[in-house]
């Protein structure tokens, strides 16, 4: 025994344990994750094309990304996708894990159903929703609506009709996650205070509004937090759904992660990509924030 | 798989109906698992014509059918008669394994750490962590691929691996499912003599096996279909991963799509493999009272 | 759990984790190319014979998806770690000399003035300051594709392709086909400016209707008036006033072509191979059409060759060897054959095998009047055809106005490239 071991306390003697877990996730945090980005965000302060030396150009690149009409419609686009994508999948998600979580009848034959979109590559999948899309001859949802009746649509060929044309993959694909997580969530919660609740005569919804929501906040949490930043880092689907990958048609469909690859990657305008990728961070850390405060227990 | 799989989970089941907790059959609940068998089929029709294509001649592919009129293996044949694609294949194999196995281990510890302790610095550090899921990871490839080359790890495994052997992902995840698991048992344990990593790895970390699995699944998902970044990390043929090879199936004039849905076909088997060895951990459920005596 | 997340753990240490770099030989050379089956069969054939002939010298060859090509030598280049030898778009060399990125080829190797007269005009664009930076390998041209069963059943006769534009228009009407709801089941022009067909407005429609696209130097937009409006209205008739086509069709024009679902289709040769591998559709292959004064224009690009800063001495001399070697006569039928791209020396190229060849003949005649266009970002300046189609075809904008901004908007590009 050692002295100076007695005379902490169990709260001291609990962050050293607390850092003595950290302690190499930290370092590897600091370098390969936080040097980098800090890297690149001082990037955005310069006119970096890649093959050249950057020069200092202070905040040039923030003002001109200010005055980019596609960059607000851009941003604008991002938004679309966070705003109809995260309510409608979890919503969707919920309601399948639930009724999953109870069916015995071939439960786990229907579960690997649900899940095995989220098991193939995105790529490949994302052009078989391509040419589901495709108009008569070939694509799938307009031969249906042509043999009940319906006049052709042009989905992705439409300016109003392509994002959610290209959401409707992107929910899709990660459903299985969702549902998956929540699966887990409603088994993590311990079946006493369902037999507890039970014995005192609860109905359906009285325990699935008192008991299973409430305990399901931390899966809610995580579910409503990763799918945001899920959905506003959207690129694999737009990417090669639309022709050549260019978030058409006129930019309808383009999210800020396929601006900023154009940018970084087409144009090698490293500079400006770093600036819309600040922004970007900036963005997800507030509503990150704002989601964890709001859904914060108790 | 078949029909078994609930029964340990949580409420009294009885041995008939279609859902738990049933006895006898009800007609809403018969349209309720028609519905939910629907939309599970549905889920799989894309996946069905990946298949479909995997089995048609390159001008019967845009036809679209469902069921190719000519279905062939030719495409199976060509892409596994490539001896390459076997080296693809293990090489995802060992990168995908080798850093699932780290992130299940870092991850629930930290995120362990960032539930149950109380100590200066833990908002901080868990926003941190949370923020690197906000960068797109194009932006970091230019930096990761420099210290790659100073440390000499291009062409590697570990040069494949290394960014992703911890993620912000996981220890969140694992953060709010340690949520889960009452203070009461950690108290307890502390009591009887148990060490902290004791206290982890024997009593919290079985209580949270569904999440656990989950993860192994995903993180193992994501290092599967990894593209960009093991393409960039890799120069030869010899260390290619299977998403890397099969982009040479496209090429600027045209992309074999037969060939791709052949590849994402096969890929898919090991990802299947895995959901199915871990997904009965996720859905076992935990019954709590009866772990601790 | 704790038994697999015990046997994970013990995999992963058993991997040993790294693969230890290869020995370096003492005159290796590294050459870069994106993939393209090909591509990586003629270099390397076009290797083998090299370090047959050339004891001493490996080359390694490396090549990468062509959709990643740019973004891996972006990750490398600034790292140091490039090839030595690399292939490149044309579009791309002044970009990269400006970087710093490409040395001067040797003369003694690639004896300037004898290179001009035996190649293609594009040498003179590889000339900066008096000196030679890049050698092309190919060239590639645009022809017409026409689908010969179609033109039978539409009582065409199936071997010959129109003539003019107007032609190509009534052609087009007859070989359109729709269903009884009035949808279209097979176009008679395969139509999207994703494809090439933002080449053949460009350089062969603009100047058939009498403008030019861009200045002499390639610095100014001059598409911007009536021969460049009446060249769109011509693209746009087709769809809006014929209606024998429509953009993404059959999702892209190549895969409609093929599934025997359009009559007409251009396209670059290097389309050729897999045309060649179709079963079922018998094609044939023209000249694009010419105006109604018989004037006829090609669009023409290049892949060029050149030396990276990386090789020095002896490293240097062995990698103007090699690019010395890939760039004869030999080798470049060698390309041809295997590839389906055409020569870049004139003399091997119009050879009177290759000019009356039934496959590669319309491209190889269509070289003699072609140009190039001088591209500063090739992705973004097709995506600023793309999108004039669309705002005509979508927003319903006037011809002219959209126009107007695709010119507005391609003379900021230029600017921002030029004006530095």
């Amino acid at each position: 025994m050692f002295a100076w071991r007695d005379r902490l306390t169990v709260g001291q003697k609990l962050a050293i344990w607390a850092w003595g877990f950290l302690a190499v996730p930290v370092v590897f945090y600091c370098v390969i994750r936080f040097y980098p980005t800090f890297e690149s965000f001082a990037i955005s302060l310069t006119d970096w094309d890649v093959l050249s030396d950057p020069n200092f150009i202070w905040f040039e690149n923030y003002v001109r990304l200010w005055n980019d009409p596609v960059f607000w419609q851009v941003l604008g686009n991002t938004f679309m996708y966070l705003l109809l994508g995260t309510p409608i999948s979890l919503l969707i998600a919920f309601v399948v894990a639930y009724y999953l979580d109870q069916v015995r009848f071939m439960h786990g034959f229907m579960r690997a159903l649900y899940f095995l979109p989220f098991l193939t590559t995105a790529v490949a999948m994302a052009w078989v929703w391509r040419w589901f899309y495709q108009p008569v001859p070939i694509g799938t949802f307009n031969n249906i609506l042509a043999t009940l009746g319906f006049a052709q649509q042009p989905f992705l060929r439409s300016t109003t009709q392509a994002l959610p044309a290209i959401l409707a993959p992107a929910i899709w694909a990660g459903l299985g996650f969702q549902i998956v997580i929540f699966l887990a969530g409603l088994r993590a919660i311990p079946s006493s205070y369902y037999e507890a609740a039970r014995i005192d005569g609860a109905g359906k919804w009285q325990i699935l509004t008192e008991i299973t929501i409430p305990l399901l906040r931390p899966t809610v949490v995580f579910l409503v937090v990763i799918s945001s930043i899920g959905f506003l880092r959207i690129f694999d689907q737009v990417f090669n759904m639309t022709p050549q990958g260019d978030g058409g048609p006129l930019n309808s469909t383009k999210p800020i992660v396929l601006y900023i690859y154009e940018t970084g990657f087409d144009a090698f305008n490293m500079g400006y990509a770093t600036a819309q990728t600040v922004i970007l961070f900036l963005i997800l850390l507030i509503i990150t924030l704002i989601q964890l405060r709001l859904l914060r227990g108790r | 798989m078949t029909a078994d799989a609930i029964g340990t989970g949580a409420a009294g089941s009885t041995r008939v109906g279609l859902f738990r907790g049933d006895k006898p059959i009800r007609p809403g609940r018969i349209v309720a698992w028609t519905i939910l068998m629907m939309g599970g089929i549905a889920m799989v029709m894309p996946l069905v014509f990946m298949l479909s294509t995997s089995l048609k001649f390159p001008h019967e592919i845009y036809d679209l059918n469902l069921i190719p009129n000519e279905p062939t293996l030719e495409n199976y044949t060509y892409v596994l008669a490539d001896g390459r694609f076997y080296r693809w294949f293990i090489n995802s194999l060992i990168v995908a394994i080798a850093t699932t196995a780290s992130v299940v281990f870092f991850d629930s510890l930290v995120g362990y750490t960032l539930c149950k302790f109380r100590f200066k610095g833990r908002a901080i550090v868990f926003v941190a962590i949370l923020s690197t899921l906000m960068i797109p990871t194009e932006m970091l490839i230019i930096p990761w691929y420099n210290m790659a080359r100073t440390f000499g790890w291009l062409d590697t495994y570990w040069g494949i691996m290394f960014p992703g052997m911890m993620t912000g992902f996981g220890t969140f995840l694992m953060r709010q499912f340690f949520e889960s698991v009452p203070d009461d048992f950690i108290h307890a344990a502390r009591i009887d003599g148990l060490n902290e990593f004791q206290i982890w790895w024997q009593v919290a970390m079985p209580l949270v096996t569904p999440a656990l699995s989950a993860l192994a699944i995903f993180v193992f998902l994501g290092n599967w279909t990894a593209f960009i970044w093991p393409l960039i990390a890799t120069s030869t043929a010899d260390l290619y991963t299977v998403p890397v090879g099969l982009s040479s199936f496209a090429d600027e004039a045209d992309v074999a799509w037969e060939l791709i849905m052949t590849g994402a076909s096969l890929a898919t088997i090991p990802t299947l493999i895995v959901f199915l060895i871990f997904q009965r951990y996720i859905i076992r459920g935990v019954v709590l009272t009866g772990l601790k005596g | 759990m704790k038994r697999y997340v015990a046997a994970l753990l013990g995999s992963a240490v058993m991997m040993g984790m790294a693969v230890p770099a290869m020995a370096q030989d003492p005159i290796e050379i590294e050459y870069w190319q994106y993939f393209f089956q090909g591509r990586v069969d003629a270099i390397d054939a076009l290797i083998e014979q090299f370090e047959a002939e050339n004891p001493g010298i490996v080359v390694n060859h490396t090549h990468f998806p062509y959709a990643d090509y740019r973004t891996r030598i972006a990750a490398a280049v600034p790292a140091g770690e490039g090839p030595d030898v690399i292939q490149m778009f044309y579009g791309w060399v002044p970009d990269y000399i400006d970087a710093g990125l490409l040395q001067p080829l040797p003369a003694e190797y690639f004896p300037l003035q004898e290179l001009e007269d035996e190649y293609f005009d594009i040498v003179q664009a590889m000339v900066y300051d008096g000196q030679l930076y890049a050698v092309p390998t190919a060239v590639r041209s645009l022809a017409l594709f026409w689908n010969k069963r179609m033109f039978e059943e539409a009582g065409l006769d199936p071997e010959t392709p129109p003539a003019t534009l107007d032609e190509m228009v009534d052609f087009a009407v007859a070989l359109t086909e729709r269903d009884g709801g009035g949808n279209l089941t097979a176009v008679g022009l395969t139509m999207a400016m994703t494809g090439q067909d933002h080449h053949w407005w460009r350089e062969v429609l603009v100047r058939q209707f009498g403008g030019q696209p861009y200045s002499d130097d390639g610095r100014t937009v001059t598409y911007n008036d009536e021969a460049g409006a009446a060249a769109l209205q011509y693209y746009i008739d087709m769809i809006q006033e014929h209606g024998v086509s429509d953009i993404g069709f059959m999702d892209e024009p190549q895969a409609a072509f093929r599934a025997g679902r359009g009559g007409m289709h251009i396209d670059g040769s290097f389309r050729l191979g897999a045309l060649r591998d179709t079963r079922g559709l018998d094609w044939g292959v023209g000249e694009l059409p010419a105006n109604a004064d018989g004037d006829r224009y090609n669009f023409s690009s290049y892949w060029v060759n050149g030396i990276t800063t990386t090789p020095q001495g002896e490293e240097f001399d062995a990698a103007a060897r090699f690019l010395q070697f890939i760039t004869t006569p030999d080798a470049m039928q060698l390309w041809l054959e295997t590839v389906g791209e055409l020569p870049a020396r004139e003399a091997a190229a119009l050879t009177d095998e290759n000019t009356a060849h039934p496959e590669y003949g319309p491209f190889v005649r269509g070289l003699e009047y072609a140009n190039a266009t001088q591209f500063v970002n090739e992705s973004a300046q097709r995506q600023l055809m793309v999108d004039m189609v669309d705002r005509v075809l979508l927003q319903g904008m006037s011809v002219e106005e959209s126009l107007a901004v695709a010119a507005e908007q391609e003379q900021a590009l230029l600017d921002e490239f030029y004006g530095g």
